[in-house]
């Protein structure tokens, strides 16, 4: 199936990346030159077959909750993107 | 005795050990000659000094035991160091300082390694040829125009231009193994868990593991021995018995069942690849082996699964880089429009170009037809191993379906950069282990690779056939220092 610019811009959407029109043109092709290709998995009948969702057949370990990190705020914060001592600082969220 | 830079890791541990060398004299070896090297751009963070100083702090109260002796070492940057600026080669973590380290690179802090630097890679691993680096493509030491392939394009580079004695990278789609084919080296994907993968930047977790890259199958041995450990931080990493694969390092493959799968001939391949996987043939059988023709079935459809599973994941695990705790921010009129504008300006066209494939294989009524589908061939490409393995210890492949490209050339083109991982990128949807070996040269004197495909957690098997067969091909390549300054 064909994706197309309305497609594109609704997807970029979702992913929370903003394009410009240029930029949803070039991927418009783009996109569609790889799902083409990707159709060619249709050519196979996979209606008896188990999806594979892990390799690891191991079951999930259960873990002591503890704190292993303790008191490392100011390393943390000092990655923050907005210059503050206590917390993040976010643009207005709630009016 | 001869320069510093070129023995290789095992000789150098045991130099160190035999006193022979100190780490400060190693240190300051690779040290000038990464300083020299800039025309390479391997390096994203150099940490040089302090590499001198804690290479000083070792030779002060050497502890010999150790299996990685004061040896300096360059990593991938997709490796989070504590303290060291970490950035995938993005600039979205331009400016990312991890408050933590990764359990690899913790492993190689304990042998008793050093930092060199941080190295060059593929923006979050996405690429095969080293291109789409935000701080800019990275050259092979064999030509100034030429590719060191991708995403760990710095390790190989690094790694073939003698400015680190062996490096780690990570491997999603064959992103150890096909830059070690172009640049004639060695390159290892342990099997799915063998690896920690906490603190490495995740691309798409079910099928990213970190890995050795060396100058020699035995340096090969060696790494994963330090890399390789159970982890309680990662819960996909497995608890087995971890052999000395270092030890137990040894050439006697006699009777093993080697199968050579006939779907891995594709069209438009080179002749010297075929005839190089010949010759390969030829060699095992002198060691003993036995050939089996074997078939994948599915192989051909190993491609485009991979394109909508890692695109789903990756998508998925980038979707933490919002602006708010770290990485980049672009400023925005309310919180939607500044999470749009930092991804748009954080990310590179390729990622880009990916995540919106994952998003669009997982949106709301295409999950079915795409990731689903994927998962279910999935499950057939695994299964076509799950069969041979029944019959054979090992599987002989090309690595890549050609040698390395001139930086430009399919950049253009994804559906034509991403054919390049055709040989490897089954083995990451399978979990198993594979690992690439310089084979010879091509029409141009660029090397080409051989792939040997193990069982799940056999590393030690497919080291074993390596070092056979190392000692067969004896590749000699000497790279000239035209970059140097």
């Amino acid at each position: 199936m064909a994706i197309d610019l309305k497609t594109v811009k609704h997807i970029s959407k979702l992913a929370r990346i903003s394009v410009n029109d240029e930029k949803a043109k070039k991927l418009e092709k783009d996109l569609n030159s790889i799902f083409k290709w990707i159709e060619q998995l249709n050519e196979l009948n996979t209606d008896k077959v188990e999806p594979l969702t892990s390799i690891a057949e191991t079951k999930l370990r259960l873990r002591k909750d503890k704190i292993l990190s303790e008191n490392i705020r100011d390393e943390i914060l000092k990655n923050s993107p907005k210059d503050n001592k206590d917390y993040f600082v976010v643009p207005k969220v709630v009016e | 005795m001869s320069n510093i830079t070129d023995l290789s890791l095992n000789e150098l541990v045991n130099n160190v050990k035999s006193k022979k060398i100190s780490s400060k004299e190693i240190t300051k070896a690779y040290v000038e000659r990464s300083k020299k090297s800039n025309k390479l751009n391997t390096y994203i963070e150099r940490t040089f000094d302090n590499a001198l100083k804690n290479s000083e702090k070792f030779d002060n109260s050497p502890n010999l035991e150790k299996k990685l002796p004061g040896i300096p070492f360059a990593v991938k940057d997709l490796f989070c160091t504590k303290g060291v600026k970490t950035t995938a080669s993005s600039k979205i973590l331009e400016n990312f300082i991890p408050t933590y380290e990764s359990t690899i690179t913790q492993n190689l802090w304990d042998a008793g390694a050093i930092l060199l630097g941080k190295l060059n890679c593929d923006e979050f691993a996405m690429g095969s040829s080293n291109e789409t680096s935000y701080f800019g493509n990275v050259i092979s030491p064999i030509s100034d125009n030429l590719v060191p392939g991708g995403s760990s394009g710095g390790s190989a580079s690094a790694l073939a231009a003698k400015l680190t004695p062996a490096t780690i990278g990570t491997d999603t789609g064959g992103s150890i193994r096909q830059p070690a084919s172009f640049t004639g080296t060695v390159g290892l994907k342990p099997t799915y868990g063998s690896c920690s993968r906490y603190g490495i930047v995740a691309f798409a977790s079910s099928l990213d593991q970190a890995g050795p890259m060396t100058r020699n199958v035995k340096d090969c041995s060696l790494l994963l021995e330090v890399m390789s450990s159970f982890d309680p931080k990662d819960s996909t990493s497995v608890d087995f018995k971890r052999p000395n694969y270092y030890t137990g390092l040894n050439k006697n493959i006699k009777g093993k069942k080697i199968g050579i799968p006939k779907e891995y001939r594709v069209d438009g391949m080179p002749k010297e690849i075929d005839k190089l996987w010949e010759k390969g043939k030829e060699y095992l059988k002198d060691c003993g082996a036995e050939i089996v023709d074997i078939s994948l079935p599915h192989t051909n459809y190993a491609l485009p699964t991979y394109y909508i599973v890692a695109p789903a994941e990756a998508s998925s695990n980038l979707a933490r880089y919002d602006g708010v705790k770290y990485g980049l921010r672009a400023d925005g009129e309310n919180l939607i429009d500044m999470y749009e504008k930092t991804r748009s300006q954080g990310f590179g066209e390729e990622v880009k170009r990916r995540i919106m494939i994952g998003t669009y294989v997982l949106s709301s009524g295409y999950y079915d037809a795409y990731y689903l589908k994927a998962q279910k061939v999935r499950k057939l490409i695994k299964n076509d191993f799950d069969d041979v393995f029944k019959k054979v210890d090992a599987i002989l492949t090309p690595s890549t379906p050609s040698s390395a490209f001139k930086v430009g050339e399919k950049s253009n083109d994804p559906v034509s950069m991403y054919l390049n991982d055709i040989f490897t990128v089954p083995v990451n949807l399978a979990g198993l282990p594979g690992i690439s070996i310089p084979a010879g040269l091509d029409k141009n004197n660029y090397p080409l690779g051989l792939q040997i495909i193990g069982k799940p957690f056999d590393e030690q098997n497919i080291l074993n056939i390596a070092y056979s067969m190392e000692e067969k091909i004896n590749f000699k390549f000497n790279i000239k220092d035209w970059w140097i300054k």
